[in-house]
């Protein structure tokens, strides 16, 4: 739907809601007060005295209302990749989704290793006025491992945080100094643990079912290496360190300990690797085929323990679109990644409907507990916070199919399940981005 | 001149290798012989004799033009033979090793040698292997006196003490011996020292010689006295100490307003030779109230004269029929 930025805001409430704050505990009937871009008022029983007489009321008919999803983790394509994804499509994809904040990685072409291209990125999804997009900035030059990049320039323009996307920082040296320079500046770094020598050539999880495929495997040393690595260099820097897309059993233990040391380190995953295993692949699935590659069994039954007991600090969608050119290739040359912001919610809630996780703490994976590690103002009911909310049916059932997916690419690892919980409603800055069926 | 045996007790070392370990005695005893000598260096007649008879020799195994000549001119206004030797690109490509070229010009029977070496610890090991007095003029990342000596003189002849005082030393500290000298000096005499720069370019442990270490430049300068920057390499960048030349000036440069968060009259100190527009602003280097760059350098002649001087008097005594 269009989005008319111009348009006078007011006052709306929205009222007959399943309220649900993490941040807060919330999990009653009530509603939410939004007065222009922020919200006036939230809470369970909010409206029990009666409705605002000058606002315009919105009846959620007791579906759930919460914050916004933050997803920190999404490849937007734009610029260099405009054939796989543009900030429009993503942006359509990502409100579909419930997201209305997100971080895009800095692996486009160019590269945001550059104030220019940060704030390029910002203003065109600014001007989109879907989801609220903010860049990552390169913690490398070209993000080639080599020469740091002018971080704190790039954090001064607008750059939340910095990764290299899917690469790993290989040169031990390299990251030392950077998490050390980072810390200067109280800036957390991102890390895709996966050394880069174990993981050359490999195309999915070494194992049984490699060889069975006579494919190339990448060994979980790779991840776990790096971690390990990492958590040392973490401890002799007193940087700020976040892994991301964790995928192992062992890789959730050795940061458990770590966590446990007090060390600043925090760590996420994508909805894969709880919910899928290296059987995805099935007959050559290059759908199947991500970044890390899908483990087994025990590895994904460990993901959903670490995250249930809080090891895991959240999830992103690790949205990562690729075009038909890209995936329907022999699997070993097909591209790695699939899409996933409007799988995010509904996939995140498969924890809750299977009784690994609450609701409310299944939602906090994808709304306070990122928005915090980010420092974002953004995923929680307060007062005074941007007027970003998502309406949901937690229950209501659908299938992931390319003609529901928004993106322009539609590899999606879960294509063909059904799944439950649909977006009703997805509103950003007080204005209403996504309707159901609109 | 340092009358009858004082000197022996007032300052009873060999060499002047470093600061660390000197006491405040001493190093107030070596800025107040370097005090006489400002006014000396001023006037038309600075020749003096305390050196005649003696030999000094300037070994520099690392390129210096500055330290080197304020050496060579200390050594000469007080009367002595002054020898250069750069031995950066004979000796060291023949082979020979840094002990073989002390046992060489040992021989040759020196009173002083003035030493710089790329090496921390190499002037220090030198000192061991000859038998005249030896001045440190800069030993790797170690320790250079001279210059925390001149410093500390332009300091208390500006502000008339050094207790109490507070001191940001800013940039390449993990690199930089000015800055360790200065430490234990200013440690020593009861200044307060904050060293000021990213985390890459502070050394390990810092906080352990007696410091306090911030990574925001405007924080760290509030209430300084004295704002001491040093000089930033540019090749450190591709050891990725810092990402580049524009992102360490806008936030570790001093100019006019990151100078506003120290005293309103903080004095600006520069070891030299500056980078204007990597570390410190034109203006600011230039100011002609607060900037004592020019000044330092003035000191540094005063105070090389009064290490020799001293050294020299600790030497055996020259028999009267050799003068």
């Amino acid at each position: 739907m269009a989005v008319k930025l111009d348009e006078p805001l007011g006052r709306v409430a929205y009222v007959n809601a399943r309220i649900l704050d993490p941040a807060e505990g919330w999990d009653g009937t009530g509603g939410v007060l939004t007065d222009g871009e922020k919200i006036a008022a939230a809470g369970p029983g909010l409206f029990d005295a009666g409705r605002p007489e000058d606002a315009k009321i919105i009846d959620c008919q007791g579906a759930c209302l919460a914050p916004g999803l933050v997803d920190i983790r999404a490849h937007l394509g734009e610029p260099g990749e405009e054939q796989k994804e543009t900030l429009a499509s993503a942006g359509r994809a990502a409100t579909a989704g419930g997201v209305t904040s997100l971080l895009c990685l800095p692996d486009t072409n160019p590269c945001i290793d550059d104030m220019s291209v940060v704030e390029f990125v910002a203003r065109r999804a600014r001007q989109l006025g879907l989801t609220k997009v903010y860049p990552y900035g390169a913690v490398t030059k070209q993000l080639a491992g080599k020469e740091l990049a002018e971080l704190k320039l790039l954090r001064d323009s607008g750059a939340l945080a910095f990764t290299d996307g899917v690469r790993t920082i290989a040169d031990p040296l390299v990251l030392r100094q950077a998490l050390a320079y980072a810390a200067t500046f109280g800036l957390v770094i991102c890390h895709q643990a996966e050394e880069p020598s174990l993981a050359e050539g490999g195309v999915m999880n070494l194992g049984e079912n490699s060889t069975r495929l006579g494919l190339a495997g990448i060994p979980r040393e790779a991840e776990i290496i790096i971690i390990e690595r990492d958590i040392r260099l973490v401890e002799m820097t007193g940087g700020r360190l976040h892994f991301v897309n964790v995928s192992t059993a062992e890789s959730v233990e050795v940061i458990r300990r770590a966590k446990d040391r007090g060390l600043a380190i925090t760590c996420d995953t994508a909805p894969p690797y709880f919910s899928l295993n290296e059987h995805a692949i099935g007959d050559y699935r290059t759908f199947a085929k991500l970044t890390p590659p899908l483990r087994d069994e025990d590895d994904r039954q460990a993901i959903v323990q670490a995250i249930s007991d809080g090891v895991i600090d959240c999830v992103a969608s690790d949205h990562t679109p690729q075009d038909e050119e890209s995936k329907r290739l022999p699997f070993a040359q097909a591209a790695s990644g699939g899409v996933g912001l409007q799988t995010l919610l509904p996939m995140t809630l498969e924890l809750y409907h299977n009784g690994h996780l609450s609701l409310l703490k299944a939602l906090d994976l994808v709304t306070r507990a990122p928005a915090a590690l980010m420092a974002m103002d953004a995923g929680r009911l307060k007062p005074g916070a941007p007027a970003d909310l998502v309406l949901f049916d937690p229950d209501r059932s659908w299938k992931v199919s390319s003609d529901v997916l928004l993106s322009k690419s539609k590899n999606s690892p879960f294509d063909g399940r059904p799944v439950q919980g649909m977006v009703l409603r997805t509103v950003i800055d007080g204005r209403t981005v996504h309707t159901h069926g609109a | 001149m340092i009358s009858g045996d004082t000197a022996t007790t007032d300052f009873p070392h060999r060499h002047l290798l470093g600061i660390e370990g000197l006491t405040p005695a001493e190093i107030t005893f070596l800025l107040d012989r370097s005090e006489t000598y400002v006014e000396q260096n001023r006037q038309p007649d600075k020749k003096r004799s305390v050196l005649r008879g003696r030999t000094v020799i300037n070994l520099f195994f690392e390129a210096s033009t500055r330290t080197r000549t304020s050496f060579e001119l200390a050594g000469k206004r007080l009367g002595g033979d002054v020898i250069n030797m750069s031995i950066s690109g004979s000796s060291i490509k023949k082979g020979e090793t840094l002990v073989d070229t002390a046992m060489t010009l040992n021989a040759m029977h020196p009173d002083v040698l003035v030493v710089r070496h790329a090496d921390s610890g190499a002037v220090k090991l030198l000192s061991e292997k000859v038998n005249c007095a030896v001045i440190n003029a800069g030993d790797g990342s170690h320790e250079h006196p001279t210059q925390a000596l001149l410093d500390a003189l332009t300091i208390r002849r500006r502000l008339g003490r050094l207790a109490g005082l507070q001191v940001a030393i800013c940039g390449d500290i993990l690199h930089s011996r000015v800055a360790r000298s200065n430490i234990h000096l200013l440690t020593t005499m009861g200044a307060r020292v904050r060293l000021i720069a990213p985390k890459t370019l502070i050394p390990y442990a810092a906080e352990r010689l007696g410091v306090e270490v911030f990574h925001d430049m405007a924080e760290g300068l509030k209430d300084c006295d004295i704002v001491m920057m040093l000089r930033l390499q540019q090749e450190r960048m591709k050891s990725n100490y810092f990402p580049s030349v524009r992102e360490y000036f806008t936030y570790f440069g001093l100019d006019y307003e990151m100078l506003a968060h120290a005293k309103p009259d903080a004095l600006i100190m520069h070891p030299g030779p500056m980078n204007r527009g990597v570390e410190i602003d034109s203006e600011v280097a230039d100011d002609f109230y607060r900037s004592v760059i020019r000044e330092q350098v003035e000191m540094g002649v005063a105070v090389r004269m009064a290490a020799l001087e001293i050294l020299a008097h600790n030497l055996e005594p020259l028999a009267e029929t050799n003068l």
